[in-house]
């Protein structure tokens, strides 16, 4: 059984009508400790639009009693940007004109080495879709060097086989980032026009595939803006709920990632506005009271303050999506994956956590 | 004669034990600290940064409160095991709460686990204190490999939904020779109070104390609490009944035939 099947049950679902002619009394559904399906869709649906506010106290209520008022600190680092995929939303795709880059060893640690300064000690690796300029014994390599530098090391990659994330684990990754971009299945095979990502459902069972391997902390996501957001949120719920139910010993967690501009610009069909995204968070924070949440610097500065109590557990801080882009000279480092809102630096992330009242938290695990 | 709480061949006065998690400004540890008047603080080794200036959270830990490392995000005995030893290794001491948990979604701890890291680590020197679901026969197995306490939950961690387990806590507390400490889920200070009451000989608090509007005032009434329901154990509480008791229904006969003669 994979996850592939509880997303067949339920691929017709259309949460701007389910609830029309039944709406679902609110008070009832936030007293309640268990959510059912029918309860997190509600959450989702046109109608509970109504009821932000009580969502937002709950939800609140329930982000402080599991996380208390911290906030894990990371930022991605980007190893290289060759890529064998045409997505259409992303600046990496295969025949975007851009500069392209591939980090050397001695890149990476010089990379390292100033991101380790600012304080951060969890990383994020990516590296574009290419398993001949990225294989994973590259990845092995850097991750090598960057165990040097940082107490916990996640990778956001192309979909690995249970096998190669052993092996990554076993050099010292600890973390798999894994988006599903789009769970409709029509539109994910339009949108990914060629490449390995093709592969729908090696894309789905990938997180599953990492958690098997014994991946520590599992972050699953989709692209908002692809489809409708109520959809994607309500299967992104799904998913992560089945990898919880499943994978127990797993710490599971989403990103709720909306579609940023980059070099040739792509236009999301189903843009969603904050209120949609707020909306988004607390229904599954309400659902799931144990996921954590990521909101990336693909937001800008105020949201991302905003949205806080309503459930995040983890943000980035001192961000650039270009390979090398914190130590190489401007002529050397590559394009941009996407356009940044929040420029913050760590420092600066860092104070504005404390004067909201939260601790940011820099170190949470360490290799053992 | 002083009251002192002996675990592992140390002595406390205080029976507040308080956990380091969750608190909106690392800076605020060190005042609850000395509010509750703690002398045995527990810190999650994953969050230690022994060389961050300002990220170390021991350098917020008063030089009187004995630190005991805890294993959070051990996942089983093997990974407890190595985070104990991590610990000890950076300078951390011997003291170590052992907590495994397999369950990301409850948090309720793998006795079985437990049990198998209590083992390893009691004959490796280290005084151990278990976190575990309260049952009789795996705390006579903890006190028989060497615990130096046993730390049953209250409620699930971080719930603040208060001393539901009671019974099967009552029973430890009748029959296990080593300290029973209740460790998690107490919300309030009345339960700490209801659990000092009934014979526990102490409690460790974290999340009712870190999310509270102001921790420091409830790691003081936290304080409070114990001392109350402590010394309400130690005078013996007057036995109580579910109805009101004035005269002898069943036994009033007897006096009747007293006075006939």
């Amino acid at each position: 059984m994979s996850f592939y099947s509880i997303y067949k049950k339920y691929k017709n679902i259309d949460l701007n009508k389910l609830f029309e002619s039944r709406p679902k009394d609110i008070k009832k559904v936030l007293m309640q400790d268990n959510m059912s399906f029918d309860d997190f869709s509600f959450l989702l649906s046109v109608e509970a639009e109504e009821y932000l506010e009580d969502m937002a106290q709950k939800a609140h209520r329930i982000t402080l009693q599991n996380f208390g008022k911290t906030i894990q600190l990371y930022t991605p680092i980007y190893l290289s940007s060759y890529c064998d995929n045409k997505c259409v939303y992303c600046g990496f795709k295969k025949d975007n004109l851009i500069k392209r880059r591939k980090l050397s060893l001695e890149e990476v640690e010089k990379e390292a080495s100033f991101i380790a300064a600012t304080g951060l000690a969890h990383i994020l690796v990516l590296v574009g879709d290419s398993r001949e300029h990225s294989p994973v014994s590259y990845i092995k390599e850097c991750v090598k060097v960057l165990g040097k530098y940082f107490a916990s090391i996640s990778i956001e990659i192309y979909a690995l086989t249970e096998n190669e994330y052993r092996q990554l684990i076993d050099a010292g990754v600890d973390g798999l980032t894994i988006y599903q971009e789009v769970y409709d299945e029509q539109i994910y095979d339009e949108l990914h026009f060629s490449g390995p990502k093709k592969d729908y459902i090696f894309r789905l069972d990938a997180p599953e595939r990492g958690a098997k391997a014994g991946m520590r902390t599992i972050n699953i996501g989709v692209l908002l803006g692809l489809n409708d957001f109520r959809t994607e949120a309500f299967f992104l719920g799904l998913h992560a709920k089945y990898l919880q139910d499943k994978y127990t010993d797993t710490e599971i967690s989403i990103s709720v990632p909306r579609i940023r501009s980059y070099a040739g610009s792509f236009e999301a069909k189903h843009s969603l506005s904050d209120k949609n995204l707020v909306q988004m968070i607390m229904a599954i924070r309400l659902f799931l009271p144990r996921v954590g949440v990521t909101v990336s610097t693909r937001e800008n500065e105020r949201l991302r303050e905003n949205l806080l109590p309503f459930g995040v557990t983890k943000i980035s801080a001192g961000t650039t999506t270009a390979v090398g882009g914190h130590t190489l000279d401007d002529k050397e480092k590559s394009s941009l994956q996407f356009d940044l809102l929040d420029k913050r630096s760590v420092a600066d992330i860092t104070e504005m956590l404390r004067r909201k009242g939260y601790q940011p938290v820099f170190k949470d695990w360490m290799k053992v | 004669m002083k009251d002192v709480l002996n675990i592992g061949g140390r002595e406390f006065l205080n029976r507040l034990l308080v956990g380091t998690g969750k608190f909106p400004d690392k800076r605020l540890v060190k005042d609850v600290l000395e509010a509750a008047q703690t002398e045995l603080v527990t810190v999650a080794l994953r969050r230690v940064d022994i060389d961050s200036e300002q990220e170390n959270i021991l350098d917020y830990i008063p030089k009187d409160c004995l630190i005991m490392s805890n294993t959070s995000g051990a996942r089983n005995a093997d990974e407890a095991v190595r985070i104990a030893r991590l610990a000890k290794a950076c300078g951390c001491g011997n003291w170590i709460k052992i907590e495994v948990i397999s369950d990301n979604k409850y948090l309720l701890p793998d006795n079985v686990e437990t049990l198998k890291a209590t083992e390893i680590l009691t004959k490796e020197g280290f005084i151990v204190l278990p976190y575990m679901n309260p049952d009789l026969t795996i705390a006579r197995q903890l006190v028989e490999a060497g615990a130096a306490a046993v730390m049953p939950l209250g409620a699930p961690i971080g719930s603040n939904r208060g001393f539901k387990t009671e019974e099967i806590v009552k029973i430890m507390v009748k029959e296990i020779s080593v300290p029973v400490i209740v460790d998690a889920g107490l919300g309030v200070p009345s339960d700490a109070a209801k659990c000092m009451e009934m014979g526990c000989d102490a409690v460790l608090v974290n999340t009712a104390i870190a999310t509270a509007n102001d921790p420091v005032k409830m790691a003081k009434a936290f304080d409070l609490a114990v001392k109350a329901g402590r010394m309400a154990y130690i005078s013996g509480a007057g036995a109580s009944f579910e109805q009101a008791n004035a005269s002898s229904p069943l036994t009033g006969f007897l006096r009747e035939e007293m006075q006939v003669k």
